[in-house]
C-alpha cells in the first residue's frame, strides 16, 4: 500500500471508543469514525478522527461476537459525517474477552482503505486498543499505528 | 445504455480516486463487469474468487436494491444510476 497512513485520535475519543466497549459488553459495540486523510510534504498521509458515529450493532442473533452495520447504517454515518465536514474514514468495534486482533471473519468483510479500530474489553474493562487497514491484495491486516494526540479542526 | 456508477469511498483509490464512472450496460451484471474491466483492482473488493458479488455489497439501481429486482440481471436503461453501497460487519471470531 502506498503512501503509510498513520492514525490520530484525540485521547477523549479513544477514551469513548473503550467506554462504548465497556457499555455493550458482553456484546460488541460498533461505529463509525468521522474525519480525514492530510497528505504532508513527504507523501505521508495522516487519518486524522475527529468524531465518532456510534451504531446499533445489528447482529442481534449473536452480538457477543459479530457486529454488522447495514447499508443504509452506511449511508447514515456518511450523511452525519458530511453534515460535519469529514467522511467516514473507518469503524470501531470490540472484542469482548478476546484479543484486540482482526479475526478471520474481520478480515473476509472487511473493505479496503478504512481503518478498523478494536477494543478488548474483558470483564467490562476496557483493555487494547489496535487499528488495522486491509491489504490491497485482501490476504491480510496491517497493522496501523494510532497516535493519541489532539486534532486541529 | 450509459449507466452512472457510483464508486464507494473505500474503493476510489482503485480507479483513479473517482468517485464515479460512466459505462455502457444492460444490466447491472454488464455494468459491473464494465467497471472491473475499466478498473481492474477492484474486482477482488466487489466479488469472490468464485464470481459472486461478496455478501457485504450492496447495489441499488436508482435507489432499489438489486436482491429485491433481479439482481445482476436486473435491466438498465440510459440515465440510471448504480450505487454501490458497503455494510459493515466483523467479529472476533
Amino acid at each position: 500500500m502506498a503512501n503509510q497512513a498513520q492514525l490520530k485520535i484525540s485521547p477523549e475519543l479513544a477514551d469513548k471508543i473503550r467506554a462504548y466497549g465497556a457499555q455493550t459488553y458482553p456484546h460488541e459495540c460498533c461505529g463509525a469514525l468521522l474525519g480525514r486523510d492530510t497528505e504532508v510534504a513527504d507523501r505521508r498521509v495522516y487519518r486524522e478522527i475527529h468524531a465518532l458515529h456510534p451504531l446499533v450493532n445489528r447482529r442481534d442473533d449473536s452480538p457477543n461476537n459479530r457486529f454488522s452495520v447495514t447499508s443504509q447504517d452506511v449511508l447514515d454515518a456518511e450523511k452525519a459525517a458530511r453534515q460535519q465536514g469529514f467522511e467516514v474514514v473507518g469503524w470501531y468495534h470490540s472484542h469482548p474477552d478476546h484479543p484486540a486482533r482482526p479475526s478471520q471473519y474481520d478480515r473476509d468483510h472487511a473493505w479496503p482503505w478504512y481503518s478498523y479500530i478494536i477494543v478488548s474489553v474483558a470483564n467490562r474493562i476496557p483493555e487494547e486498543m489496535t487499528s488495522w487497514r486491509l491489504s490491497d491484495d485482501r490476504t491480510e491486516f496491517e497493522s496501523e499505528e494510532i497516535g493519541l494526540q489532539r486534532v486541529a479542526s | 445504455m450509459s449507466v452512472k456508477v457510483i464508486i464507494p469511498t473505500p474503493l476510489r483509490v482503485y480507479a483513479g480516486k473517482a468517485d464515479s464512472t460512466e459505462v455502457s450496460a444492460r444490466t447491472v451484471g454488464e455494468a459491473l463487469g464494465q467497471l472491473t474491466s475499466k478498473f481492474g483492482d477492484l474486482r477482488k473488493h466487489l466479488f469472490t474468487e468464485e464470481g459472486k458479488l461478496r455478501s457485504f455489497v450492496n447495489v441499488y439501481v436508482n435507489d432499489e436494491d438489486i436482491r429485491y429486482l433481479s439482481k445482476e440481471n436486473t435491466p438498465t436503461k440510459d440515465g440510471d444510476t448504480i450505487s454501490i453501497v458497503p455494510s459493515i460487519a466483523g467479529g472476533l471470531l
